[in-house]
C-alpha cells in the first residue's frame, strides 16, 4: 500500500527503533555505546542514532516515498545497559547491507561514524563494535599475504618474529640511518622499522633511505644466513608518490614496506594492499593518530573497529600496544581484537569486549605488533600475551644496550628463542621469568648485560579505558 | 673505567633461524621439542640440506611427513638415520600443520659442516 507524504518532523523512534527486529545474516551490525543529554529518552536518543547512521535526516522528505525507505533504514532492536554506568547505555544497531558500497571499509566509516558523531542530542557517541556480514568481508581483498605467506617469505616459523624501530626516529641520514639498520639485522633481528614520523624530510629523502637500506639488510642477510627485513614507510602526501615509493621498494627487491593507515587514510590503505597483494610485498601497519579516536573510554571509535577495518583494507602487520610497555592497552581487551585480526571465527564475549560473533571466513591473517617501551625482562609476558604470530619490537630495548644495536639486538633473540622452547618445554613463562631469562643470559653476556640495564624500568599506570563489567 | 673497556665487540654469527641464537640442544631437551609437536597434533618432518644450501626455501625431505606419528622414539629414529645418510648436512625438524598449512615449530636438530 503506498504512503502519503506528511511534512513535519516525526519521533525518530517512530521509524527506527524495532525493538521485535530480529537482524538478519546479511545485515551489518553495531554496537554504539550513547550518552543522551540529559531528559531525552534512550529509545529517541537510540534511534536518532539508527536514523543519522543510515537514511534518515531530522525532517520528513517528499523524496524519501521515491523508494522504500524501510528496505534500507538502519534500525536500533537492541537496548542495554553499560554495566557500572548510569548515564550511557549500548545501542545495537542494524543496517542492510545494501547501504554499503562492496569493499569499501572508507564508505561504510563514512556512514556509520560521519554526521552522527556530532549530533546535538547527544552528549558522546562511541562505537564499539560493529559485526560485518561475511557477505561485505568477502568483497574486500584484506590482507595482501597474510601470517602463513609472510612466514614462508620470511621463512620464519615457530616462534614470534622480533623487530625494531630506528631511533633516533628523526635526523638521521641515509646512510647513518643505513648503519643502524645493518647493526639490528646482524644482531639477530628479522626486521628493523621505519619510524612513522619518516617519510621523506630534508635530512633523509626516501630514495637515499632506501637505496642504503636495501644494502644493510643484503649485507645482513648473507653474513647471517637468514632472511631480514626493513619496512620502507612509503606513506606520502599524495598516492602517486606513494605508488612511486613503493615500486621503488620493489625494484630493490625489498620484502617489505609500510604505510600508516590512520592518518593516510582508508582509501589510500586499501588501494596500497591490492598493489602489495598484485607486487608480492609484505605491507606493515602503523597507527599514528589511533589514540585520538579510541582511547576516551565514552566518545570516538573502539580499536576493536579500528583493527577490523584495517584487516578487511588490507594490511600484514597492525600495531595492538603491548600491554606490559609504556602505551595504553588493557589485557583483556587486547587479546579480545588480536583475535579479531588473526582468527578466523572469534565468538561474542563481553570478558574481551567483542560484542558479536564475527565469521571471517578465508580473510587472511595480520600479524600483530606488540611495540613501545618494551625490554627483555617484558619477554616471557609478551610470549604468553602475543603469542607465535606477532612481531615484538623492541627500540630503546635494542639501541639503548650498552654495547651498541647489534648487542641489544642479540639479547633480545636470545631471551625470545629462551622463553619459547621453554614454552615448548611446559613451563610457565610469565611465573619461571626470572630463572628463564637467568638461565639463558649464562651463556649470552649480551643478554646479561641487558638485564641489568633495565631491570628497574616498569610502566604501571592504569588503563583510562577498561572494559565495562 | 674508561668507556671503551667496558664495551663489548659484538661478532656476527651465522644462525638457521629459530633457536640459532641458543647454545645446542641436549638430547633431553631434543626430545622435549619433539614432544610438543606431537601434542600440538603436528606432523613431524625431517629435512636435509647441504649448508651451502640452507637459505632455500626446500630442503631435500627425509621420506615422508611422518603423518599421526605419535610415538618419540621413532621420530628421533628417523632423525638420527637421517643423520647417519648426510652427515654433513644440516637436519631440521619441522612440525607440520595441515590447518593453516605452515609450520608450527621448525629447528636444527644437527648442524652439517661446511
Amino acid at each position: 500500500m503506498s504512503k502519503k507524504y506528511d511534512a513535519g518532523v516525526k519521533e525518530y523512534r517512530d521509524t527506527y527503533w524495532t525493538p521485535d527486529y530480529v537482524p538478519l545474516d546479511t545485515d551489518l551490525l553495531a554496537c554504539f555505546k550513547v550518552t543522551g543529554q540529559e531528559g531525552v529518552p534512550r529509545e529517541e536518543v537510540a534511534a536518532a542514532v539508527a536514523a543519522e547512521s543510515s537514511t534518515g535526516t531530522w525532517s520528513t522528505v517528499w523524496s524519501e516515498l521515491l523508494t522504500d525507505l524501510d528496505f534500507y533504514k538502519g534500525r536500533c532492536y537492541r537496548i542495554e545497559d553499560v554495566p557500572g554506568d548510569k548515564e550511557s547505555f549500548y545501542a545495537f544497531v542494524a543496517y542492510p547491507l545494501d547501504l554499503f558500497e562492496e569493499g569499501s571499509v572508507t564508505n561504510v566509516l563514512t556512514s556509520l561514524v560521519g554526521n552522527v558523531f556530532g549530533f546535538k542530542a547527544l552528549r558522546h557517541l562511541r562505537l564499539e563494535d560493529i559485526r560485518f556480514p561475511l557477505a561485505f568481508i568477502k568483497t574486500c581483498g584484506g590482507p595482501p599475504n597474510g601470517i602463513a605467506v609472510e612466514r614462508d617469505r620470511m621463512n620464519k616459523y615457530g616462534r614470534p618474529l622480533l623487530g625494531c624501530t630506528i631511533k633516533p626516529k628523526l635526523g638521521l641520514s641515509g646512510k647513518n640511518y643505513g648503519r643502524v639498520v645493518y647493526e639490528c639485522l646482524r644482531g639477530g633481528l628479522d626486521f628493523t622499522k621505519d619510524d612513522e614520523n619518516i617519510n621523506s624530510q630534508p635530512f633523509q629523502r626516501w630514495q637515499n633511505r632506501f637505496e642504503f637500506v636495501a644494502e644493510a639488510v643484503q649485507t645482513a642477510e648473507q653474513e647471517t644466513g637468514e632472511r631480514k627485513g626493513h619496512y620502507l614507510n612509503v606513506t606520502a602526501a599524495t598516492p602517486e608518490e606513494m605508488y612511486e615509493r613503493a615500486e621503488f621498494a620493489k625494484e630493490l627487491k625489498q620484502p617489505i614496506i609500510m604505510h600508516d593507515y590512520i592518518t593516510g587514510g582508508f582509501t589510500a590503505n586499501t588501494g596500497l594492499a591490492k598493489w602489495c597483494r598484485r607486487n608480492g610485498m609484505l605491507l606493515h601497519i602503523h597507527r599514528a593518530m589511533h589514540a585520538v579516536i579510541d582511547r576516551h573510554p565514552k566518545h570516538g571509535i573502539h580499536f576493536r573497529v579500528l583493527a577490523k577495518c584495517l584487516r578487511l583494507s588490507g594490511g600484514d602487520h597492525l600495531h595492538t600496544g603491548t600491554v606490559v610497555g609504556k602505551l595504553e592497552g588493557d589485557r583483556q581487551t587486547t587479546l579480545g581484537f588480536i583475535d579479531q585480526m588473526r582468527e578466523s571465527f572469534v565468538p561474542e564475549d563481553r570478558s574481551r569486549g567483542n560484542f558479536f560473533d564475527q565469521d571471517w571466513s578465508s580473510m587472511p591473517g595480520v600479524f600483530a605488533v606488540a611495540s613501545g617501551g618494551i625490554h627483555v625482562w617484558h619477554m616471557p609476558a609478551l610470549v604468553t600475551i602475543f603469542g607465535d604470530d606477532s612481531v615484538l619490537q623492541f627500540g630503546g630495548g635494542t639501541h639503548g644496550h650498552p654495547w651498541g644495536s647489534a648487542a641489544g639486538a642479540a639479547a633480545n633473540r636470545v631471551a625470545l628463542e629462551a622463553c619459547v622452547k621453554a614454552r615448548n618445554a611446559g613451563r610457565e613463562l610469565e611465573r619461571e621469568s626470572r630463572e628463564i631469562l637467568s638461565e639463558a643470559a649464562k651463556s649470552s653476556p649480551e643478554l646479561a648485560i641487558a638485564m641489568e640495564t633495565w631491570k628497574e624500568i616498569k610502566f604501571e599506570f592504569e588503563t583510562v579505558d577498561k572494559l565495562d563489567v | 673505567m674508561p668507556f671503551q673497556s667496558t664495551v663489548g665487540d659484538y661478532q656476527t654469527i651465522q644462525t638457521l633461524e629459530t633457536f640459532g641464537f641458543l647454545p645446542a640442544m641436549s638430547q633431553d631437551e631434543i626430545y622435549e621439542q619433539i614432544a610438543y609437536i606431537i601434542a600440538q597434533g603436528w606432523s613431524p618432518t625431517i629435512e636435509h640440506v647441504h649448508p651451502s644450501g640452507s637459505m632455500r626455501n626446500y630442503w631435500v625431505l627425509w621420506k615422508l611427513p611422518f603423518f599421526g606419528e605419535k610415538d618419540l622414539n621413532v621420530v628421533v629414529s628417523e632423525l638420527e638415520a637421517c643423520h647417519r645418510a648426510y652427515p654433513d648436512h644440516h637436519v631440521r625438524i619441522t612440525g607440520y600443520d595441515a590447518y593453516t598449512q605452515s609450520a608450527g615449530a621448525c629447528f636444527v636438530v644437527f648442524e652439517g659442516r661446511s
